[in-house]
């Protein structure tokens, strides 16, 4: 190699655009193949047709499994998901803004143990803690227990929508905290000091400054929940019951016992729509943020 | 400390009840696990005195330490390839600029939001097709633990990428040009500063993409064949069939695992301090 500062300017640049794409390739070339390909088939496949032996046909392409969504069944999976989500969602955001709140507001030293302990369960095995809510949650499990000899009668809530609630926020309460943490962390106390000093009250200068300041962090973190609520399957695999069929279990049954690889494709098409409208929508609470137009 | 003073003494309370709540969640279900991992009884929800049996109980179970050869395997290759591939890929995506740079760096991150059931059916379907084309021109191939290991490594990839570009984002880009103004030749500058102070980083995605793989459920469920179950597939199949205590015994196990790892990795990402002082000079 040449010491390129005797070379032009224009052949620096395309020296060096070189050597990155050189540097890009084979995670570029892994990616290509063993996700963009992937992605790409999943939706030609939703276009496809179940044959009468459970295969897929990809020739003669239609919409036939995107009209099955329609299906009122079907909507009805799709809604429920959607709500329970959104739930999720809610729940997260309601107990975790306090929660990165307090974190953010602590002297470093202290913050930074805290962290530490918020970062553990989230990135500690995600089904072992799903299990541990399970055992925890069970008909005659320690909470059971305790309630009845506390005199309150059995406690029934493992397969309900409720122990699927309950499993989400455990598993996704962390993808909430930690943006939100950063916002707050970064937010310039001395605009929510003039507020105070402009005789605001301690509500109304949490509305007109704090939240305003955050809200990147609570549309991050709000997409952060949700995608992975939406499509959730092992929570509600371990925890919800008959009745409460949701979206990423009924994907997996069309690739599983149902053998409906076109109607299972179509739906995953839904998921990969909502998280790619949510990326889209969170880049442009982050982009409106650097140029100063969020109001 | 003038943060948070404009909080109320009420308001304070609350904040660090709440707080105090948020962490009782986090870790209570995983204490209790632990703790009946350690109970003697036979059923799993009758508290029968401290023993450590179900441990080496576990460890006569065939199936259970096929499941735990099959994990470690899985994650020792694809650890080593992803960390590879995805250092690579941070360092492209920091330092250079070349045509679809952003588009690359767009798709580099959607494996890690994307739902795991997606990307399951997403790549079952994959290797289904290829299978099909492939057999067609020659080899007639199957699903089996190689496959679980490739699919791995695609979502392992932007992990260890997000964790390396972290670190790269930290270093003062400067030191590497020193380095070359003095005519070191740019690998050696690589080699010599910039490789050494971004390595914790790299460690750092190297035992996340680790746990990570250790961990991984869905995507293995579906993609592996006869032969290939890994461990947190065949706990996870346990869980269906009921709680046992053994199944305690090997949760505990896990979480302990995945614990250390993530403890090492975190530990490695802290920011850097007096590093500039420190740089080794030999390799």
């Amino acid at each position: 190699m040449t010491a390129p500062k005797l070379a032009p300017d224009a052949a620096v640049r395309k020296a060096e655009s070189r050597r990155g794409v050189f540097t890009a390739m084979p995670a570029a070339i892994y990616l290509l193949i063993f996700f963009c390909t992937p992605l790409l088939i999943i939706v030609a496949y939703s276009f496809g047709t179940r044959t009468a032996t459970g295969s897929t046909r990809l020739s003669g392409w239609n919409f036939d499994s995107y009209e099955r969504i329609i299906d009122d069944l079907v909507l009805g999976i799709v809604w429920r998901s959607f709500w329970l989500a959104g739930l999720t969602t809610i729940l997260c955001l309601v107990v975790g803004y306090p929660f990165a709140y307090y974190l953010a507001t602590r002297p470093a030293r202290i913050r930074n143990i805290l962290l530490v302990l918020v970062m553990i369960p989230f990135w500690t095995n995600g089904l072992i803690r799903i299990f541990a809510i399970r055992f925890l949650l069970g008909s005659d499990g320690p909470v059971s227990q305790a309630s009845s000899s506390l005199g309150f009668g059995e406690f029934r809530i493992l397969f309900t929508p409720t122990a699927v609630i309950i499993g989400m926020l455990y598993s996704y309460l962390t993808f909430m905290v930690l943006p939100l943490y950063v916002a707050i962390e970064r937010l310039d106390w001395r605009l929510v000091e003039a507020a105070r000093d402009l005789y605001a009250n301690g509500g109304k200068a949490f509305r007109k400054v704090t939240w305003p300041l955050t809200r990147s962090g609570v549309i991050a973190g709000s997409i952060l929940v949700f995608i992975p609520s939406f499509g959730s399957y092992v929570v509600p695999e371990i925890l919800g019951g008959a009745k409460t069929l949701l979206l990423g279990s009924y994907i997996a049954r069309q690739f599983g016992q149902a053998r409906n690889w076109p109607f299972g494709a179509a739906l995953s098409v839904v998921l990969i729509v909502a998280m790619l409208i949510a990326v889209v929508v969170n880049q442009r609470s982050a982009a409106s943020e650097l140029t100063g137009s969020s109001s | 400390m003038s943060i948070g003073m404009q909080t109320s003494k009420g308001v304070g309370r609350l904040l660090k009840i709440n707080a105090w709540l948020v962490f009782a969640f986090f870790y209570i279900p995983m204490i209790v696990l632990v703790v009946f991992s350690f109970n003697a009884s036979q059923r799993v929800n009758i508290w029968g005195g401290l023993s450590a049996r179900w441990y080496p109980e576990m460890l006569r179970n065939d199936e259970i330490l096929s499941a735990l050869e099959n994990s470690l395997v899985v994650a020792a290759i694809s650890t080593l390839a992803s960390t590879i591939l995805g250092t690579a890929l941070a360092i492209a995506l920091d330092r250079y600029r070349f045509r679809g740079r952003g588009t690359l760096e767009g798709v580099a991150y959607l494996p890690i939001i994307i739902p795991d059931v997606t990307m399951a059916v997403m790549l079952l379907a994959f290797f289904a097709q290829a299978f099909r084309f492939l057999g067609n021109i020659g080899p007639q191939l199957q699903l089996g633990l190689y496959t679980v290991v490739i699919s791995h490594i695609a979502f392992n990839i932007s992990i260890v990428a997000v964790v390396v570009r972290a670190r790269l984002g930290q270093l003062d880009p400067a030191l590497e040009q020193a380095a070359q103004d003095l005519y070191a030749s740019r690998w050696k500058a690589f080699r010599l500063i910039t490789l050494p102070l971004i390595l914790p980083g790299i460690l750092a995605g190297a035992l996340l993409a680790l746990a990570l793989s250790l961990d991984d459920v869905v995507i293995s469920a579906f993609v592996t064949g006869p032969g290939g179950t890994t461990l947190p597939v065949y706990v996870f199949s346990a869980i269906r069939r009921g709680v046992t205590p053994e199944l305690n015994a090997i949760s505990t196990l896990m979480l302990a695992a995945s614990t250390v790892l993530v403890l090492s990795s975190l530990f490695l990402q802290r920011a850097p301090k007096q590093e500039r002082t420190t740089t080794k000079e030999d390799s």
